[in-house]
């Protein structure tokens, strides 16, 4: 540990602050940074943002790091982020997907770009406060990404895209920990952040108002068109489909005489397609491309057994899989039970017990 | 720790800080009541606006003191466009692209306000081409004023300024300088320079040894200007409010010694800032020089104390982040409000823009040495090396 650099990503948060303070009684030398990722377009809106964004983060960070006795810097990759996370974010709602951009941003942003900068820095390794574990199998040769100890915090889903290469040079010191031993800690180091409140929203976004700034990207795309049921009856009118999720049921403006789900949301005609209960269950979806992560990919395309996660925050399922055409970049899911909430661009992960065997975004539900 | 970021602020001088502590202490009263320590605390103000008047070479036109060099270049842009707007002048102005952005954002406020403003590039030596200038008065509506900065704070150019105002001038334009960087060691001599030069010039304290927090706007005599603020009627009207008056003292106190010592100080900074860019350039060949390679003092040359170097294929945050641990303290470009880098507008306008994201300033000061600036080329080639894409 002893003189070996690490970047720790701050953002000012009591997760993100404990993990530096970990670091640095582990002995590593820790560079704490705060990422600059998203400037919205007028100052006034900029101040209001809450999440790793902000000024305030950036102050609340300073001040950890001024505690700690560790340098810290403000890096620059707006570029970065404005081309990956928020490209993809309003190219997958123009697609009429529902994306998740916690997940690109760790994969291009928080564990490649910063990774590439802590390498200019000198330092081997990048840190943050996710609660998530990483270790090396000798067996199988390959790094292991598990849930966190605390699995009403377990974050490992917004982690699955790390690469092999990614996660042999990132350190999650809080995965081993409870989230009340986190504010316990922190309490006890005197960190200013012991009792904030922590923001579960998309940063960029203000007010978890992710239909308005979507307005702004792509106005285009908020035309309204009618909504129909899946034999093509016209049932009402929508107001732009960026503001609609495959299994939402609320905000429909529908008067029905049982409740009607979004079935799909249909970029190419501009309609949404909308059915009962007993029509949304889905069983059979695609993922593409997949990231193998505990697990190196099945040498043949039999179907196996594991559980799957489709949303950041929903309980696993069975499910079993197989290689779609025999391609590793590819799988084929089957639930047990039909879900309503399959959506494509959200990612479906794979666990067995704690690990995360492989995961991607799911590309298409079958009917 | 080698401080090379002189331009950025300076560590203030103990004569300065002794006449501040004594200002506190003997005089603190309130400069503008009738009262003898009221006086007291006038004269010694007054004694302050003379030194620095002596400093500027500028027995004539009146020196408002500001809260920074900010504020003197919002007061000239802001009072020359309410000045002009109160004459129905066309609402059209002109500065350049390479402005600090104490100036620049003014404009860019003056253009949400509904002015129309000219931006003049700068060329590939970080200057602002007179010929460029010429075109932009020229043009109809004839602007209602100019403003052009004496040297440029990055790269330390120095601008064509008194061709500027001789340009202007002929067609009744008033023109506005930003001297910030220029003088703290260029002696502007603007009595000298007499109607050949700006009618405006904003400095400030803490460039020279002075306090934080304080600055002084120089406004011809006879120039119309408008006041930003509103209250006592301190400093003509024009910068109302109880003045700062221990940051003045301190200020007038940081330009009597200024004045006495540029010119010597000017050779000196010439050697130790030569000998840091001599010894880089031997070590890597290729790193490359942002503005003139000539140090003058006439439009067109280089002020001796800035140093900006351009080093291809490494990114300047990186660079800035490893000299910092490394114990040299330079600057890049502009930081943003949360402290992050922006890639330099004004080298990119430079005809390299991928040399922006590339720079670092290095600046020199009163307690540089040459031994030092040697180590600092040292350190800056091998962690510019091992950055190297």
């Amino acid at each position: 540990m002893a003189g070996m650099r690490v970047v720790a990503a701050m953002s000012g948060g009591v997760d993100s602050s404990v993990a530096a303070a970990l670091l640095v009684e582990q002995g590593y030398e820790v560079i704490g940074v705060t990422l600059q990722i998203w400037q919205a377009r007028d100052p006034g809106a900029q101040a209001r943002l809450g999440g790793c964004c902000s000024l305030g983060a950036v102050s609340d960070a300073r001040r950890v790091a001024e505690l700690l006795g560790i340098p810290y810097y403000v890096l620059n990759l707006q570029e970065a982020f404005r081309r990956s996370v928020i490209d993809d974010f309003v190219r997958e709602y123009a697609r009429g997907r529902t994306p998740n951009p916690c997940i690109v941003c760790n994969r291009e942003i928080k564990f490649a770009a910063l990774l590439e900068r802590a390498r200019e820095l000198g330092a081997d390794y990048v840190a943050s406060g996710h609660y998530a574990r990483v270790d090396w199998e000798p067996e199988r040769g390959r790094w292991r990404l598990r849930r966190g100890r605390d699995a009403r915090k377990d974050q490992s889903y917004v982690l699955y895209p790390l690469e092999q290469e990614q996660l042999a040079h990132v350190l999650f010191p809080l995965g081993g920990m409870e989230k009340a031993e986190t504010r316990r800690l922190a309490a006890e180091l005197g960190l200013p952040v012991a009792s904030k409140p922590e923001s579960q929203e998309i940063c960029f976004v203000r007010d978890g108002d992710y239909a308005r700034f979507l307005e702004e990207e792509i106005p285009d795309r908020f035309v309204p068109g009618p909504i129909v049921d899946r034999q093509g009856r016209v049932l009402g009118r929508h107001r732009g489909l960026p503001r609609y999720t495959v299994g939402q049921r609320r905000g429909l403006g529908l008067a029905a005489p049982e409740p009607l789900y979004v079935l799909e949301v249909d970029a190419g005609a501009n309609r949404l397609v909308v059915g009962t209960a007993s029509e949304a269950g889905r069983r059979r979806f695609e993922v593409e491309p997949v990231t193998w992560v505990s697990e190196a990919p099945p040498a043949d395309d039999g179907w196996r057994e594991a559980t799957v996660q489709i949303r950041a925050h929903s309980p696993v399922r069975a499910v079993r899989y197989r290689l779609a055409g025999g391609d590793p970049g590819r799988l084929e899911l089957e639930l047990l039970e039909p879900l309503r909430a399959v959506t494509p661009g959200q990612s479906a992960v794979l666990y067995r017990g704690d690990e995360v065997v492989a995961g991607g975004p799911i590309l298409r539900v079958r009917e | 720790m080698i401080y090379l970021d002189w331009a950025a602020t300076t560590p203030i001088r103990e004569e300065v800080l002794e006449a501040m502590v004594a200002f506190e202490r003997e005089a603190w009263a309130n400069p503008s009541s009738t009262h003898a320590a009221g006086r007291q605390a006038r004269s010694r103000l007054e004694a302050a606006r003379r030194a620095v008047r002596r400093w500027l070479g500028a027995e004539t036109g009146r020196i408002v003191f500001t809260s920074g060099g900010t504020e003197a270049d919002n007061l000239a842009v802001f009072g020359l466009a309410a000045a002009a707007e109160a004459r129905g002048r066309p609402r059209r102005a002109v500065t350049s692209a390479i402005e600090h952005r104490a100036v620049l954002d003014a404009f860019r406020e003056l253009e949400r306000r509904g002015w129309e403003v000219t931006y003049l590039p700068g060329d590939g030596r970080g200057l602002v081409p007179p010929e460029s200038l010429e075109a932009a008065l020229e043009a109809e509506p004839g602007p209602a004023f100019l403003s052009l900065m004496w040297a440029n704070n990055e790269t330390g150019a120095l601008q064509p300024v008194v061709e500027a105002a001789r340009l202007a001038h002929r067609r009744g334009i008033p023109v506005h300088s930003d001297a910030v960087q220029a003088a703290p060691l260029l002696e502007l001599g603007l009595d000298a320079l007499g109607p050949d030069g700006p009618d405006l010039v904003a400095v400030s304290a803490h460039k020279l040894g002075g306090p934080k927090g304080v600055g002084a706007l120089w406004i011809r005599d006879g120039l119309e200007l408008s006041p930003l603020l509103f209250g006592g009627g301190q400093e003509a009207e024009l910068r109302p409010g109880t003045e700062n008056a221990a940051g003045i003292v301190g200020f007038g106190r940081a330009a009597e010694l200024a004045a006495r010592e540029a010119g010597a100080e000017w050779e000196r900074l010439r050697r130790v800032a030569g000998r840091f860019l001599g010894e880089v350039r031997r070590r890597l060949p290729d790193a490359v020089l942002n503005g003139p390679e000539e140090v003058g003092r006439r439009a067109g040359a280089r002020l001796p104390s800035i140093v900006n170097l351009g080093f291809p294929g490494v990114r300047a945050e990186s660079l800035l982040i490893r000299l910092d641990l490394a114990g040299v303290e330079a600057s890049a470009g502009a930081a943003c409000s949360a402290g992050s880098l922006e890639p330099s507008h004004v080298i990119a306008a430079m005809g390299r823009p991928e040399l922006a994201g590339a720079s670092l300033r290095f600046s020199f000061g009163r307690l540089s040495d040459e031994e030092e600036a040697a180590e600092a080329a040292a350190i800056v080639a091998r962690e510019a090396g091992a950055l190297r894409r």
